[in-house]
C-alpha cells in the first residue's frame, strides 16, 4: 500500500494541535480571571483551534503537489551518528568541559563522516577549540564552564 | 533642521566617532557571521564598554555594531543558510540558492551593495520624515497591532510555491505554539511546561533559528549526500565565482531597492514590528510586483529576491530608531537593548530629545551615513575571503555548524537540556523539509507570537471580549481585508484551480 508521507505528518499535526488543546484547556488560571475576555489559556485556545483547522484541511483535501523520497538514497547511517555524537556531545560539555567535550566531538565528526586526513583533523578540533574558546572567553569575556581546564590548572 | 545636521555632523565627524563607527561595522560584522551571535548579543557585549564614553559615542558605536551585525547575519544567511537574526532569514530565501549556482561572491556583492542603498536611502528618510512618522506610528492601536502581524504571517504564504499555502500555514500555527510554551507575560502563569523548570522562561529565539535552519541544513546535507541531484549542488559549493553585479542585474536593484527600502523604512518605524516583518513584506511584495519570468526565479537565486529583503532589513534598521529616539518605544529587540543604554547614561529618548539632546538625535543619524559607506568598503574587499567558507569540505563544514549552533545555545544558557531540545527540533525539522514543509513561516510566526498575543490581549479586553475591533477601525479593517485577499488568492490559485 501506497502511504502519502505529508498525509501522515499532517495526521500526526492533527493529533499534536489535539493534544495541544486538551492541553491549553488545562492551564490554570487565577479564580478572577476565569471568566475574563482574554487570560493565560484563550490564545493557546485559538492555536489549537486553527492546528486542527489546517491539518484537518491538509488532511481531507487532494495533495496534487505529492513529495516522493527517495529514502534508498538518503544516507540514514551517517546522520544517526552524527546527532548520537551530538547529543553525547551535550551530555557531557557541563561535566567534563568545553574544550575536551568540544574537540572531541568535531574530531569524531570528522571521522564518522570518512575523513581521514589526521593532521587536518586535528588541527580542526584541538588548537582551533583553543582559539575559538580564547575569543569567546579571552576577548569577548563569555564565560565558559570548563572543568577539565580547571582541574589541570590552565583555567581559574 | 540645517542646524541640527551640522550639529550632528560636528559630534559624528570627530576621529573618535568614525572610529568607533568602523570598529562597530568591523566587530558586528564578525560577530552577525557566528551563527547564534546576532545584533542583540553583539550590541548587549558592547554595553559596558559604551560606559566609558559620551552618550553620542556609546550610541554611534552601538548603531554600527548593528548594522555590521545585520549584514553578518546575511553573510552566514548566503553562504552557510544559517541566519544568525530573524531579519536575514529571508535573505536565504534566494541568497543561498545563488550560492549553491556558484554566485555566493555576486549574492555577497548584491546583499552589500543592496545594505548600503537601503541603509543610506532609510536614513535620508529619516532626517525628512522622523517628526512626522512619530506622529503616524503614534496612531497604531493594538487591534492594527494585531491585524499588521497577521498580514505579516499570511503574507509568507506568499513566499510558498505551490500547493504549499496549507503547509506554510500549519508551519504558522507549529511556530505561535512554540512561541507559546513559558510564563504568560502579564499573569506569569506557567503554560506547556509540563513541570519542567527549564522552560519556564520559554524556548529561545536563537535556539530554534539554530535547529530549524542551521542544524537541520546539515543534518539534510548529510542525509542527501548520496542524492544524485544534491550531488552537482555541492561541487557547486566550492565555486565562488565573480563579485561583479552585471548590467542586468544593477537594472533589477534599481527597480527593487527605492520600494524594498520605503517598505523596510515605514515597518521600522512600527514600534515592534522591525526587520523581520520589514525584510519579509518586502520579499512578498518584489515577488508580486515583478513579471512572471521573474517569479519563477524566486526561491531558485533571484537577484530581486535577494535584493528586497537585504535593502528592506537594513533600512528597517535605521527606521527602529525612529520610535526609539522620539517615543521612547523600541521598535525592535535591538533598539531595546539600545534604549536600556540610552537610559543608562541618564538620557530619556521622547519627544523632546530634539531640544534636550541635539547632539544624541543628529550625531546617530549622521553617524548612519558614514557607517553605511564604512560598510561597504569594509565589505566588498572582503567578500573574497569571507567566502572562502564555501571552500571548506563538507566533511569539516558540517560537524563545524553543528558546532556553532551548539556553541550558540551552550553560551546562553550553561544547559543541557537546551541542546537536547534543540538537536530534538533539528531532527523533526529536517524530517518536514525532506516532504517540504518550510520553515520561515515556523520562525517569523515564533518571533511574533509573543506580540501577538500581547496586541490581541489588549484588543479583546479593551472591547470586552468582542472581537468587533477588527472592524471597528479603517484601518485595522483595511489590514485585515488585504490579508483576506491574500488568503482566498493562494486558495483559489493552488486548490481551486487545480
Amino acid at each position: 500500500m501506497n502511504i502519502n508521507t505529508t498525509k501522515v505528518i499532517s495526521l500526526l499535526f492533527f493529533i499534536f494541535s489535539a493534544f495541544y488543546l486538551y492541553t491549553a484547556y488545562q492551564i490554570q488560571v487565577f479564580a478572577f480571571d476565569e471568566n475574563a475576555p482574554f487570560n493565560a489559556r484563550t490564545f493557546p485556545i485559538y492555536l489549537g483551534y486553527a492546528g486542527l483547522f489546517f491539518s484537518g484541511l491538509k488532511l481531507i483535501l487532494p495533495d496534487p503537489n505529492t513529495i516522493k523520497v527517495q529514502h534508498k538514497t538518503l544516507e540514514y547511517k551517517k546522520t544517526v551518528i552524527l546527532i548520537v555524537i551530538a547529543i553525547i556531545y551535550g551530555a557531557t560539555i557541563l561535566k567534563v568541559g568545553y574544550f575536551l567535550t568540544t574537540s572531541l566531538f568535531l574530531f569524531s565528526s570528522y571521522y564518522f563522516l570518512g575523513e581521514r586526513r589526521w593532521v587536518l583533523m586535528f588541527l580542526l578540533s584541538f588548537p582551533f577549540v583553543a582559539a575559538f574558546m580564547y575569543l569567546l572567553h579571552g576577548v569577548l569575556d563569555i564565560y565558559l564552564r570548563d572543568p577539565f581546564l580547571q582541574s589541570i590548572g590552565v583555567m581559574g | 533642521m540645517i542646524e541640527g545636521i551640522l550639529i550632528g555632523l560636528t559630534t559624528a565627524l570627530t576621529l573618535q566617532n568614525i572610529l568607533m563607527v568602523m570598529l562597530g561595522c568591523f566587530f558586528g560584522t564578525i560577530i552577525g557571521m557566528l551563527p547564534g551571535l546576532g545584533p542583540m548579543t553583539a550590541i548587549a557585549l558592547m554595553i559596558p564598554i559604551t560606559y566609558g564614553f559620551d552618550p553620542a559615542t556609546g550610541l554611534i558605536l552601538m548603531a554600527g555594531v548593528y548594522y555590521g551585525a545585520v549584514f553578518g547575519g546575511s553573510t552566514s544567511s548566503i553562504l552557510l543558510n544559517a541566519p544568525g537574526v530573524p531579519g536575514t532569514v529571508a535573505t536565504s530565501f534566494d541568497g543561498y540558492p545563488m550560492a549553491q549556482q556558484g554566485k555566493a561572491g555576486k549574492a555577497l556583492a548584491i546583499a552589500a551593495w543592496s545594505s548600503f542603498a537601503g541603509g543610506t536611502l532609510s536614513a535620508i528618510y529619516l532626517l525628512f520624515m522622523a517628526p512626522s512618522l512619530s506622529k503616524v506610528s503614534l496612531s497604531f492601536r493594538s487591534p492594527d497591532y494585531f491585524a499588521l502581524m497577521i498580514l505579516g504571517l499570511t503574507a509568507i504564504a506568499a513566499f510558498s510555491s505551490k500547493g504549499q499555502f496549507l503547509k506554510a500555514m500549519m508551519m504558522v500555527v507549529l511556530g505561535l505554539m512554540l512561541a507559546s510554551v513559558g510564563q504568560d507575560s502579564l499573569s506569569d502563569i506557567t503554560r506547556f511546561t509540563f513541570n519542567n523548570m527549564n522552560l519556564t522562561d520559554g524556548i529561545s529565539f536563537v535556539l530554534v533559528v539554530m535547529a530549524t535552519f542551521a542544524m537541520s541544513e546539515a543534518l539534510t546535507i548529510i542525509l542527501k549526500r548520496n542524492d544524485p541531484t544534491s550531488a552537482a549542488k555541492q561541487v557547486s559549493l566550492t565555486e565562488l565565482g565573480s563579485i561583479k553585479i552585471n548590467k542586468e542585474e544593477r537594472t533589477k536593484m534599481y527597480k527593487t531597492i527605492p520600494r524594498s527600502s520605503v517598505i523596510g523604512f515605514l515597518i521600522g518605524v512600527l514600534p515592534g514590528a522591525g526587520a523581520t516583518i520589514a525584510s519579509f513584506l518586502a520579499y512578498g511584495m518584489e515577488r508580486n510586483v515583478v513579471n512572471d519570468e521573474e517569479k519563477e526565479k524566486f526561491g531558485k537565486g533571484s537577484v530581486n529576491g535577494l535584493s528586497a529583503p537585504e535593502t528592506a532589513n537594513n533600512a528597517a534598521c535605521s527606521g527602529s530608531f525612529v520610535p526609539m529616539l522620539t517615543l521612547g518605544i523600541p521598535g525592535s529587540g535591538t533598539t531595546a537593548v539600545m534604549l536600556g543604554a540610552l537610559l543608562g547614561f541618564g538620557v530619556q529618548p521622547g519627544p523632546r530629545l530634539y531640544m534636550t539632546n541635539p547632539e544624541i538625535f543628529w550625531s546617530i543619524i549622521m553617524s548612519m551615513y558614514i557607517g553605511m559607506v564604512i560598510l561597504l568598503i569594509l565589505n566588498l574587499p572582503l567578500i573574497p575571503y569571507i567566502a572562502r567558507i564555501l571552500a571548506v569540505p563538507k566533511n569539516y563544514l558540517i560537524p563545524l555548524i553543528l558546532f556553532f549552533s551548539i556553541t550558540g545555545i551552550y553560551v546562553m544558557s550553561f544547559n543541557n537540556f537546551d541542546i537536547y531540545l534543540m538537536i530534538g527540533i533539528a531532527v523533526v525539522a529536517t524530517f518536514m523539509r525532506l516532504y517540504d514543509f518550510p520553515m520561515p513561516p515556523l520562525i517569523l510566526a515564533f518571533v511574533l507570537g509573543g506580540l501577538m498575543e500581547e496586541n490581541l490581549r489588549r484588543s479583546l479586553l479593551l472591547s470586552n471580549g468582542s472581537w468587533e475591533f477588527l472592524w471597528d477601525r479603517t484601518l485595522t479593517l483595511c489590514i485585515l481585508l488585504t490579508t483576506i485577499l491574500i488568503v482566498v488568492w493562494h486558495f483559489y490559485k493552488t486548490i481551486i484551480k487545480k
